[in-house]
């Protein structure tokens, strides 16, 4: 697993006599005991996901029900009131098309709240330090070349002859692909970015933008489909029985009206705003800025437009629809083969995600834990003092690893802990047998392996000597 | 018994890692720099690695196609409210396997025996060809291969 292979027997052995830990070394049987987690669980983002993670939408979904209430009590009114109406005096094919239209708008609507809208999955850590890295050096070389160097974290590109800017963001550490954007409420980067809509409950970025689209068009066209009827409706009723009788007859009707009067103006005009857009290939976020308005300048033009209105439109509607680049539903796996517990120096880019993942809380917690547990046993806590030295109890991450194994000594509970992924506990779990094995072969302090590029969020050292401080601790406890 | 990539993975341990960003030169559609990283000069070729990478650059833009096989999918999706897609895959999704073979078989045929292992850019996200760099075992355990 960790290239401890050959010590593995002896450990085995010495696990069967050592009863503070009672589960096995093995990750293949620790799978068994914790059931996997799906990524969608471990998702950085603020969205809230449903039906174990196929439904992805944003944090704030009240305006969403709102939006859906609205328009199945409207639809339903005048499927109720006025068609059976319509359907005798007029055509039976009117309640059926109002049936179907009303059916794409839920559809387009349900598909554009639910679906990813193209969010970028973060960078790795190994990722991230190659990006800063590369940014270092960047700044580093200094303004060589022309006199001109572009700010460090943003990188120049040219686009069918148009320079564009890509900015570093600082929450997913990534540079941003053109046109993507970092959407606060949700705090994603999402690939051409639109726009976060409430009323939908969701981001319109390049997964759903044509969903998006579809919805507000066929809902412009039940909206005043509904309002020609309504009325034509009233009209009918009152030349058979004069107005205000009419209404009284059909109460119902008076708020579909007001409902759609108000709702055309908003819903007709964003959809032309849309078919705009759709033609010059823009998003919200460039028309609004004026990325590629000819106002900048005579030589600004939109790289992204394929040339014509039709062409453009086909692309936005019709194109091939992308994937999702998330996988919700795929299992949190692993990381195989990290760290080498050798110290040869060149492990740079060494991963340290399992660490990453727990949260600053749970750290808090666990090392204000740790250090109740460390005052209780004065010896343990002189030893901490000697062996710890510079890496103690400053609530770094290192601390997150004993702690978790302290409250039970064999399972970390799911309650304090809840950001922490199953990967998080096999390390603990690793270290903890690490430190073990250590300590019934030599009693003593071992020195830490240096790594040569030391990953900052993750320092064996103290983990290993922190672990053996803590278990000598536990068993101390336990005898008194 | 000769190692699988499985335990390649396994019980090597990895040296460094080279990521291949993105290129967006052309715009929006998923391609990577060919340019050939300073890491790998001593492990591979620059042609097969750039052979490697025009190739992936190639199927991604055949995935992202605008034409008459996409937009005829893309009408009868919408004409069916994209309830098509339950029992059929998108043909990104088709081309992405395409991908995923490929690179398989790269890694098989020309990557682990030098200790590379490429792995596949949608498990990142689509932003970088992700390079692993074993060390340079001298038991053979690598170089058996």
């Amino acid at each position: 697993m960790l290239g401890l292979g050959v010590t593995e027997p002896m450990r085995e052995c010495q696990y069967s006599e050592i009863s503070v830990v009672a589960s096995s070394p093995m990750d293949a049987e620790h799978t068994k005991r914790v059931p996997r987690r799906r990524k969608w669980e471990t998702f950085p983002g603020r969205n809230k996901f449903y039906c174990n993670g196929r439904i992805m939408m944003a944090k704030q979904t009240g305006v969403f029900y709102l939006t859906m209430v609205l328009i199945v009590v409207t639809s339903g009114l005048f499927f109720a009131f006025d068609c059976p109406f319509l359907a005798t005096n007029l055509t039976p094919a009117i309640p059926a098309i109002g049936g179907v239209l009303f059916v794409f708008v839920m559809g387009m609507l349900f598909r554009a709240s639910f679906s990813d809208p193209g969010v970028l999955p973060r960078a790795t850590p190994d990722e991230a330090a190659h990006l800063e890295r590369q940014i270092g050096e960047d700044v580093a070389n200094g303004p060589g070349q022309g006199g001109y160097r572009p700010p460090p974290r943003t990188r120049e590109v040219i686009i069918n002859g148009q320079t564009v800017k890509l900015k570093y963001c600082f929450t997913c550490k990534i540079f941003r692909p053109p046109r993507a954007s970092h959407c606060s409420l949700c705090d994603n980067c999402v690939e051409r970015f639109d726009h976060h809509c409430p009323w939908v409950g969701n981001c319109v970025g390049r997964r759903n933008y044509r969903f998006f689209y579809l919805f507000i068009l066929s809902l412009s066209l039940l909206t005043v489909f509904i309002f020609a009827f309504v009325v034509t409706h009233v009209i009918l009723r009152s030349s058979q029985t004069g107005f205000l009788s009419a209404l009284k007859d059909s109460p119902a009707s008076v708020l579909e009206v007001v409902v759609c009067f108000f709702s055309v103006w908003s819903i007709v005009g964003l959809s032309g705003f849309h078919t705009y857009l759709i033609g010059s290939n823009q998003t919200t976020n460039e028309d609004i800025k004026g990325s590629w308005s000819s106002k900048r300048g005579k030589e600004n033009y939109n790289p992204y437009s394929y040339g014509s209105i039709v062409a453009n439109c086909c692309a936005a509607l019709c194109g091939p629809l992308p994937p999702s680049l998330i996988d919700r539903r795929g299992f949190v796996r692993p990381d195989a083969a990290r760290p080498s517990p050798r110290s040869n120096g060149t492990s740079a880019y060494v991963s340290s995600q399992p660490r990453t993942r727990m949260c600053d809380q749970d750290q808090c917690i666990q090392s204000t834990k740790f250090v109740l547990q460390a005052a209780a046993t004065p010896l343990l806590h002189n030893e901490l003092i000697t062996v710890s030295g510079g890496h103690s109890l400053s609530g770094k991450p290192s601390l997150g690893g004993p702690c978790a194994s302290l409250p039970a000594a064999q399972h970390t509970p799911p309650g304090p802990v809840p950001n922490a992924t199953w990967e998080a506990e096999a390390l603990v779990r690793r270290d903890q047998e690490k430190s073990l094995f250590r300590w019934r072969a030599s009693d003593e302090v071992s020195s830490p392996p240096s790594l040569g590029h030391g990953n900052p969020l993750y320092d064996p050292a103290s983990q290993d000597s922190l672990h053996q401080d803590s278990v000598r601790g536990l068993v101390k406890l336990s005898s008194v | 018994v000769r190692p699988s990539l499985q335990d390649l993975r396994q019980q090597a341990s990895i040296a460094a890692k080279v990521f291949v960003q993105r290129d967006y030169t052309t715009g929006t559609i998923c391609q990577f720099q060919t340019k050939f990283p300073s890491e790998l000069e001593t492990r591979i070729d620059k042609q097969q690695f750039e052979e490697t990478i025009r190739t992936l650059n190639n199927l991604y833009a055949e995935a992202e196609k605008l034409g008459g096989r996409s937009y005829l999918e893309g009408c009868l999706a919408c004409v069916t409210a994209y309830t098509i897609f339950l029992c059929m895959e998108t043909h990104y999704e088709k081309v992405l396997k395409k991908i995923a073979k490929y690179i398989q078989e790269q890694n098989d045929k020309i990557y682990a025996p030098r200790g590379l292992l490429l792995t596949d850019p949608i498990e990142r996200g689509l932003r970088v060809v992700e390079i692993t760099i074993f060390e340079d075992q001298s038991n053979g355990r690598i170089e058996g291969r």
